[in-house]
């Protein structure tokens, strides 16, 4: 029996694409809260108005974070959704599961909270929604002794890393992203459980440019695979290709017809920076022009490689608009090694060096991409040591207001007004 | 055993992260692990992978609601279990995947796949893959739209381009029901954007107990909050604050940091549509959605307004780009003039960017075309 009507809910159990609220009547059948998920829903559909309270603070002993406060503002017409905490738990690198670890975590959530999860946040974590104070302790007892697993991150700390499944099951990456996305998580648990920054900090891994976890978009700190020598070319495989042996983009454009494969258009002449020709049946590539952008890679994933000579882009500032307006990352190390001989030793480094100005000097609620923005790229550059390069602008300023330093210019600023009157008359 | 909430710190594990992600691989994945040749989309969400030894890595993706019942769940675990050696993932747009290591394991997978009904195959190559989203009237307190029943009504009306590979190019989509923008939207081929339109009530009832009133004067990016004396429903003169209106762009930053100033309305609130951003460096760079439609009602349950909106400018897309061209190339390419006349969406004044760094976006140059926007 329903415990509740939901005639503007039942309007989204049908159409193709899977149902959230099928799925919610089905787990109310075991579990009473997921009525009042459904009525308290249904409701807000009805006021167009979201009906749950601003957070307040909840957690587990020992952490700043990992669990989100939420209340109903209509707690006696919903009292299973009274209280209705979020605990995020730290995913394993690139997602994958098996089914005996995600068994567990079900059976305990259908005991310890209303059975309904996201699989996954936005920044990564395993989530698990609707639980009340009394549970949080057990729940922590119960994943960190019987799972396995610990709580990710919230407020102004180190969020949950996130990364792409790289060398897991992808031919592109050029290093190993989950290694580095779980080292830096172990090493950095304090920074990630206990706030103690400005703002929230978010590092993302992707193995290449095409950034599949959205880096450069939506992390303080980007770190993008990318790679120094020439792209290895198969020249058997790109006559596969023109001949139409192969499909073409990795069979992604397969459902319409869109002619004959074509090289020149599809592939040289997209190339950003005209950089590829054809010699005979050989693809030709002057590799001191190619940007890596990996177009061409894409397009011909059997013929053409990233390189050998691979390590990483490091990007820093992105972030979604609050509060200043978006920023993607901007690219402060061209290329480095990320290395797990040396546990990522320049990515700690440089990540240190950020923190520790960041820490001190980050207003508050303000994210480093803004810090930098505040105090100009250049400063920020000398800040954390690193050397200005042409490759750190789009171009160069367009305007004249250097911010010259009185050590850099002849004399100093000191100078005598009374020395200059001399020479020069009011 | 268990916790002892009279003794909380016996036994008590601490920082332990995450479980490490290797026991989690199938074997053909840790057999293979770096060793990855090249891959093909086999057919519409199903990949294969071919690795330097020779093995296979089929993948099957579905579709998921990504707020999911542990119910949901177990029917994920036992298809891993019968098919797949009891391992699976998830992707970082939510989507599922079902790897085996042999192609006559695929098509089983696909009938039970299809014969449950809730495990839509799609997602790969030139479409439309899963929606990254957010939690809206579900479980967040700043919203100003739904989020997972707006998805539903949205993918239910572009599912033939879930389960097929037409477009020019991959199209991603992402929903963020507000300004905090928890996920990539501010950088998506097409976005739906929640907003709200009316400035924060104040209530000086409460504000001097449940806010830093300081705090919320600083939060305002555009310094609208002001320090005010304010009277409560007793007539009682308390400090609070004050709202410049003219001043606010509805960021909703103030209710981050002050409980009592909250600005959600049924009328004020509902969508944004932007357009034109990417991730990948393919190409062309990284690029932001830029704003077409700024306002979209919010229409429970299945909002046609949006899903129409939405489907339009695929569509429009889907005829006009060129092969490889995401939304945002298309749109540069032909102009944004054109954008707007092929799209057939009116062009207002409030496309036009007068935040800061506003003149970055106006053209300063004599090329343009000539539309139907000139008189
Ligand atoms: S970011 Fe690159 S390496 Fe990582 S999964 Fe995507 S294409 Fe592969
Ligand atoms: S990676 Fe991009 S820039 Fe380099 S050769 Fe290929 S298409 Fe050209
Ligand atoms: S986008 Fe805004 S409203 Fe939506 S879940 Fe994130 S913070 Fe909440
Ligand atoms: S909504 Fe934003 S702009 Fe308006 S008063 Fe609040 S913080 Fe200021």
């Amino acid at each position: 029996m329903p415990k509740h009507d939901t005639p503007l809910l039942d309007q989204l159990e049908s159409g193709p694409w899977p149902s959230f609220v099928s799925d919610l009547k089905r787990m109310a059948q075991k579990k009473d809260e997921c009525w009042d998920i459904l009525g308290q829903v249904e409701l807000s559909y009805k006021d167009k108005i979201t009906h749950w309270k601003h957070g307040g603070i909840v957690g587990v002993f020992g952490y700043g974070g990992g669990v989100i406060g939420r209340y109903s503002d209509v707690p006696t017409r919903f009292p299973g959704v009274a209280h209705f905490h979020t605990v995020r738990l730290n995913q394993p690198s690139s997602k994958f599961y098996s089914t005996a670890i995600l068994r567990q975590i079900c059976d305990m959530w259908e005991r310890r909270g209303s059975g309904m999860t996201n699989f996954h946040g936005s920044t990564g974590d395993l989530v698990l929604l609707g639980t009340t104070t009394d549970q949080l302790e057990e729940i922590f007892w119960e994943c960190t002794h019987d799972l396995g697993m610990d709580l990710g991150g919230s407020g102004g700390n180190l969020r949950t890393p996130s990364c792409c499944l790289g060398k897991a099951r992808c031919e592109w990456s050029c290093y190993d992203t989950q290694a580095a996305c779980h080292n830096i998580t172990m090493t950095y648990q304090d920074e990630l459980h206990r706030p103690a920054f400005p703002y929230k900090f978010k590092t993302k891994f992707s193995g290449c440019p095409n950034d599949c976890v959205a880096a450069i978009a939506r992390s303080d700190f980007a770190v993008i695979g990318n790679w120094r020598d020439d792209i290895r070319i198969d020249q058997a495989a790109v006559k596969g290709y023109v001949n139409g042996d192969h499909a073409a983009n990795g069979g992604a454009h397969s459902g319409r017809d869109w002619g004959k494969f074509d090289i020149q258009k599809e592939v040289i002449d997209l190339c950003p920076t005209g950089c590829m020709w054809m010699e005979g049946d050989a693809l030709k590539i002057d590799n001191a022009e190619c940007t890596r952008c990996m177009h061409c890679i894409n397009v011909l994933p059997r013929a053409l490689r990233p390189g050998k000579d691979q390590g990483a882009s490091i990007l820093i500032g992105a972030k979604a608009p609050i509060l200043d307006g978006a920023q993607i990352a901007t690219l402060v190390i061209p290329f480095c090694k990320m290395d797990p001989e040396n546990e990522f030793e320049e990515y700690k480094d440089l990540l240190e060096k950020c923190w520790d100005w960041w820490m001190e000097h980050g207003k508050n609620r303000e994210r480093i991409g803004e810090s930098m923005q505040r105090i100009g790229l250049n400063n920020f550059l000398s800040i954390i040591e690193v050397e200005p390069i042409p490759q750190h602008v789009k171009e160069p300023r367009s305007n004249p207001y250097v911010f010259w330093k009185d050590e850099e210019v002849e004399g100093g600023f000191e100078r005598d007004v009374k020395e200059f009157r001399k020479r020069h008359a009011m | 055993m268990g916790y002892d909430p009279e003794n909380p710190m016996k036994d008590r594990i601490t920082d332990i992260g995450p479980p490490h992600y290797e026991q989690f691989f199938p074997p053909v994945i840790k057999e293979n692990y770096g060793k990855w040749l090249y891959h093909e989309i086999v057919q519409p969400g199903v990949l294969v992978h071919v690795s330097e030894t020779g093995a296979e890595c089929y993948t099957v993706r579905i579709g998921c609601a990504r707020l999911i019942s542990v119910d949901m769940v177990r029917d994920y675990c036992e298809i891993a279990d019968k098919h797949c050696d009891g391992y699976l993932r998830f992707t970082t747009r939510n989507n599922v995947e079902f790897m085996v290591d042999s192609k006559d394991k695929v098509q089983p997978l696909l009938d039970d796949l299809a014969k449950n009904g809730q495990m839509p195959v799609g997602g790969t190559g030139a479409g439309v893959t899963n929606i990254v989203h957010t939690q809206g009237w579900v479980h967040c307190h700043t919203p100003a739209t739904d989020a997972s029943g707006v998805v539903k009504a949205v993918m239910d009306e572009l599912f033939d381009y879930f389960t097929s590979m037409t477009l020019p190019a991959q199209v991603r989509v992402a929903l963020a029901c507000c300004l905090n923008m928890c996920g990539a939207v501010h950088c998506s081929d097409i976005a739906i954007l929640g907003v709200h339109r009316k400035p924060p009530l104040i209530d000086h009832d409460v504000i001097s107990s449940v806010c830093e009133i300081p705090l919320a004067i600083a939060s305002c990016p555009l310094g609208a909050v002001k320090p005010a004396k304010g009277t409560t429903t007793t007539g009682e003169e308390v400090k609070s604050v004050t709202v410049t209106v003219e001043r606010c762009m509805f960021c909703g930053n103030c209710y981050t940091m002050c409980p009592a100033m909250p600005l959600a309305d049924p009328e004020g609130d509902g969508i944004a549509i932007l357009v034109g951003g990417k991730i990948s460096n393919a190409r062309s760079a990284p690029k932001f959605s830029k704003l077409v439609i700024p306002f979209l009602p919010n229409t429970p349950p299945r909002w046609p307004e949006t899903v129409a909106a939405v489907k339009n400018i695929l569509e429009v897309y889907a005829k006009d780009a060129n092969k490889y061209e995401r939304v945002g190339e298309w749109a540069e390419r032909i102009g944004w003039e054109k954008f707007f006349e092929k799209c057939n969406i009116p062009f207002t004044e409030k496309s036009i960017d007068d935040y800061r760094l506003a003149y970055d976006t106006w053209r300063t140059t004599t090329q343009f075309k000539y539309t139907s926007h000139i008189k």
